[in-house]
């Protein structure tokens, strides 16, 4: 899998500031309890894992999928199959700004009549678990389509919900949420950082 | 009786360069001196800080009529030449029908006779362009005719050529003036060939296309006895083929068209048509020795080769498009700018090249000056400083096809007398 | 970027791009429903005054693999005969509203005037002898795909036609571009006049050639141009140049053989050619609608605050 991005935050707009951490609110262990927890969720809902397909959205996405499948093949001793998605083409912001394919999508086998769990680290606005579903569905036709994120920051723009979160985290607009995975960023945690006005802070602009 | 005074200006012709004033009656030159007073009533025109010259003659018009009236007729290329300073044209043949017979010279000549400028009818060596059989030299000589071309068109056999070359030797004063392009090695072509035709993609001619028609045409000239005259020379092989054949003692002449001493092949890099002409652009190296052959007396007058197409012809792609520029208005302002202005040559020098040589050349006794008493007053006023820029949608001709657009240059046309009526004053046409 | 005119508007890493992208495509042009939304609402027109049929399809392929919305004017039919300038027939066109023209012309250069005269993006499907950008831009994809992105050192040797081919033009561009040694192989009559300034290095013998060569890219033979004097025959033109069994036999076992199409079996290559292991020319044609989606999505897809 392709390294992802260095984190690119939403860009502030010129001369508006940096971005500065403000709370760390996960570390590793609660990251992989709610993993733990996530994969038992998913296992209940669905009666069992025989008919789940995890699908990861690019780039951490893929990851939290992979962290499932390996969580539920350690309980469940089944081997879920996990696929990846690129919803890049199916973006609605496709004409205002420059985007790029983030990974070669692999859906494993057909979908149809399977239950598609896609998976990301954070849900924010909903716009890209839109373009998710409309991407999964021109693959074929699962029995049902669920969302599994391990953070929840609230904002959404369109009528989507999880199915199973990590954590709920009530956030400023302005604020950034950053999963971290070891095996993307070197550690696991999930932070909150924050756009910092250089008039606001002490001792004035850098 | 009318009187014009030109004053204030300094006279430049064959005989040399003076201060003075010129008092014109009845198309004819009265009076030439530092200080004359017109009598009242007389049109007075301001030289102050200007030059006065023979008015310039132009060796090489495409004025397109008959038949190609949609670019231009006889009527706006002659107020295109006025404005340019010219008070004479020798109107190019490839018209539709062609010069090759005593209608369309009359034709021609009945055209030009109220134009603001005075258009001599040139005629074609071979019946129709067609380049087999000779047209009525003779009967064409004795309508005034005496530049005979198939402009337009190379006359690629050499036997004919020759047979052409001796008959017109009965001819006094007949010029036969060759457009230098072997049909065989330019076929297909639309630019210069060479290193930006390769990476262009475009069919090319080489050099040697014109220099092998130079250098066939001086051993014809050498072998007959014949007077050649060479069109618009734009390689540097051709100009030391002149400059060799001179020097041998050769009856042969030559002209230049601005845009060879102007403009390079490295401008058909935007395919657009407008620097698409015929011998096309060239490489810098030809660009150096046209200009080195005009300072050198090697070439004999610059002529435009004036070619005016509707601007629709112009916006096909380039290698449908027909070739061929402006060249009337900007003739003048170029030879300053470029050639003048660096040094290359000096004013007088530039004046001969458009103004006495060509005149000589195409037997017009009445234009080339000198400025002085009896002689008819055809005249050009013009500013050599006066900077300018090139607007195509202001020019007098009805087409557009002028590459300099936007240009700013250097030399201005101020006023133009054809035998003592002032055609253009103050840069205006005055019909 | 707006326009796809040559080989010259991306330059080295605008062609990195259009392949990473087309691995992309690639994968979509492989699914069930082979379709993403990406350029839904656009429309890219086909402009194609010089027929081919391989080309159009390709593109107006790629275009609906992306949702666009397609229309097409083609060398018969009666809005591109002769009559209306192409001025007037691009404005018209214009004027109902297109995003992009895709325009194949007989005369160098068209594509590059058209793009003077309209808003719209222009792509460049092969103009004259001048370019055929998609085609390198394929090309180059094909051979990654075998050879990883790292073209530099790699020894492609171009044969036959180059003064006439637009292809030969765009690909000396691109692999250049891409750090690849080109030699342009053929007789003397059909190398371009003069190559002052071109990447490459020439040779008239195609068998002193052959046993250091990578990549061996075969160009077409025109029928025509025995009439212009510039080979004796076409029998001697395929005894000198053409791509032989006894030449596969000299070509390294690891050579790839690559041939735009369509080919003249016979003439410059063998018939067996394509049963050789080594060639990739159906490859060639199979990537096309891939690089084309690239090259489309790159010019329309991905809005740098383009005008609504």
């Amino acid at each position: 899998m392709r390294n992802p991005p260095a984190w690119t935050a939403p860009d502030p707009s010129p001369g508006s500031g940096h971005w500065l951490l403000r709370a760390r609110v996960f570390e590793a262990d609660d990251l992989k309890r709610a993993v733990t927890r996530i994969a038992h969720e998913i296992v209940e809902r669905n009666h069992g894992a025989e008919d789940v397909v995890l699908v990861g959205l690019y780039t951490r996405g893929v990851i939290v999928a992979r962290r499932l499948a390996a969580a539920i093949a350690s309980f469940e001793g089944v081997e879920v199959p996990v696929g990846a998605l690129d919803v890049s083409f199916y973006r609605d912001d496709i004409a205002l700004r420059r985007v790029s394919p983030l990974g070669p999508t692999q859906l494993p086998g057909d979908v149809k009549d399977s239950v598609v769990v896609l998976c990301d680290d954070v849900l924010f606005t909903g716009r890209t678990i839109r373009a998710a579903m409309d991407a999964v569905v021109d693959f074929g036709r699962p029995r049902a389509v669920q969302l599994a994120v391990l953070v929840d920051r609230g904002h959404r723009e369109l009528p989507i919900r999880a199915d199973y979160v990590g954590k709920n985290l009530p956030t400023k607009w302005d604020e950034d949420v950053r999963v971290h995975f070891d095996e993307s960023d070197g550690d696991d945690g999930i932070e909150i950082w924050e756009l910092v006005d250089p008039e606001e802070e002490p001792g004035g602009a850098t | 009786m009318s009187t014009v005074l030109v004053k204030g200006g300094t006279v430049v012709d064959a005989g040399g360069s003076r201060r003075a004033d010129i008092l014109i009656e009845d198309g004819v030159i009265n009076e030439v001196a530092e200080t004359v007073v017109g009598p009242a009533g007389a049109t007075v025109l301001d030289a102050d800080g200007a030059i006065v010259s023979p008015g310039f003659v132009d060796l090489h018009t495409h004025l397109r009529e008959p038949g190609g009236e949609d670019a231009e007729t006889i009527e706006t290329g002659a107020r295109a030449g006025a404005l340019g300073g010219y008070t004479a044209l020798v109107a190019m043949p490839n018209t539709n029908p062609p010069i090759d017979c005593a209608a369309v010279v009359e034709q021609v000549l009945r055209l030009g006779r109220v134009a603001p400028c005075q258009v001599v009818s040139s005629g074609c060596i071979t019946k129709g362009r067609a380049g087999e059989e000779l047209a009525p030299l003779g009967e064409l000589h004795g309508l005034g005719v005496r530049i005979f071309t198939d402009d337009g068109t190379c006359v690629a056999d050499a036997g004919l050529m020759r047979r052409a070359l001796e008959y017109a030797r009965a001819l006094p004063g007949a010029v036969l003036a060759q457009h230098c392009e072997d049909p065989q090695l330019a076929r297909g072509g639309h630019m210069n060939e060479g290193a930006w035709s390769s990476w262009l993609g475009i069919p090319g001619m080489p050099a040697e296309a014109e220099s092998v028609v130079v250098a066939r045409d001086i051993a014809l000239a050498g072998l007959t006895g014949g007077r050649v005259h060479f069109l618009h020379l734009s390689t540097a092989a051709s100009v030391d083929l002149v400059r060799a054949a001179k020097a041998r003692g050769l009856a042969v002449t030559a002209e230049a068209a601005p845009h060879h001493f102007t403009l390079t092949d490295s401008l058909c890099c935007g395919y657009d048509p407008m620097f698409k002409v015929n011998p096309p652009l060239r490489t810098d190296g030809d660009v150096k020795a046209v200009k080195e052959g005009l300072a050198d007396g090697t070439i004999d007058a610059i002529a435009t080769d004036h070619a005016p197409h509707p601007a629709q012809e112009k916006e096909r792609p380039f290698d449908e498009a027909p070739p061929g520029m402006l060249g009337l208005e900007t003739a003048l302002a170029l030879t300053i700018t470029e050639l003048v202005g660096p040094g290359l040559l000096d004013l007088p020098r530039a004046l001969a090249l458009l103004s006495w040589q060509p005149a000589r050349l195409a037997g017009l006794a009445d234009h080339g000056g000198p400025v002085a008493p009896g002689r008819p007053a055809h005249l050009c006023v013009f500013d050599p400083e006066a900077v300018w820029e090139v607007d195509p949608t202001r020019m007098a001709s009805r087409s557009r096809n002028t590459p300099y657009a936007g240009r700013k240059l250097t030399g201005r046309v101020r006023h133009t007398l054809l035998a003592g009526e002032p055609v253009v004053i103050d840069s205006q046409a005055q019909r | 970027m707006k326009h796809l005119l040559g080989i010259d508007d991306l330059g080295a890493e605008g062609i990195a791009e259009v392949l990473r992208l087309a691995d992309s495509f690639l994968e979509v042009t492989r699914r069930d429903i082979p379709k993403v939304p990406a350029l839904r609402g656009k429309t890219v027109v086909s402009m194609f005054y010089e027929d081919s049929t391989r080309t159009r399809l390709s593109f107006e392929t790629a275009a609906k693999r992306l949702s666009a919305d397609t229309m097409t004017f083609s060398a018969g039919s009666s809005s591109l005969r002769k009559g209306e300038s192409l001025l007037d027939t691009v404005r018209t066109v214009e004027a109902m509203g297109i995003d992009a023209i895709v325009v194949r012309h007989k005369s160098s250069g068209v594509p590059q005037r058209i793009s003077g005269w309209i808003e719209a993006s222009i792509i460049n499907a092969g103009d004259g002898w001048h370019e055929h950008p998609t085609q390198a831009l394929l090309d180059a994809f094909t051979l990654r795909r075998h050879r990883g992105d790292s073209f530099a050192g790699m020894k492609v040797a171009i044969v036959g036609d180059i003064k006439h081919s637009r292809v030969a033009r765009s690909n000396v561009k691109a692999l250049s571009a891409l750090g690849a040694d080109v030699t342009l192989v053929g007789p003397p009559t059909l190398m371009p006049p003069d190559l002052e300034g071109w990447p490459v290095t020439i040779s008239y013998d195609l068998d002193e050639v052959l046993p250091t060569t990578d990549v061996l890219y075969v160009l077409r033979i025109q029928m025509e141009r025995q009439q212009e004097a510039l080979f004796p025959s076409l029998r001697e033109y395929a005894t000198r140049y053409g791509v032989t069994r006894e030449r596969l036999a000299r070509l390294s076992a690891d050579a790839l053989v690559m041939h735009p199409g369509p080919t003249n079996r016979g003439v410059e290559i063998d018939a067996l050619v394509a049963d050789d292991p080594r060639s990739v020319i159906n490859e060639q044609v199979a990537n096309g609608v891939a690089v084309r989606m690239a090259v489309l999505y790159l010019l329309l897809g991905s809005g740098e605050g383009r005008a609504a």
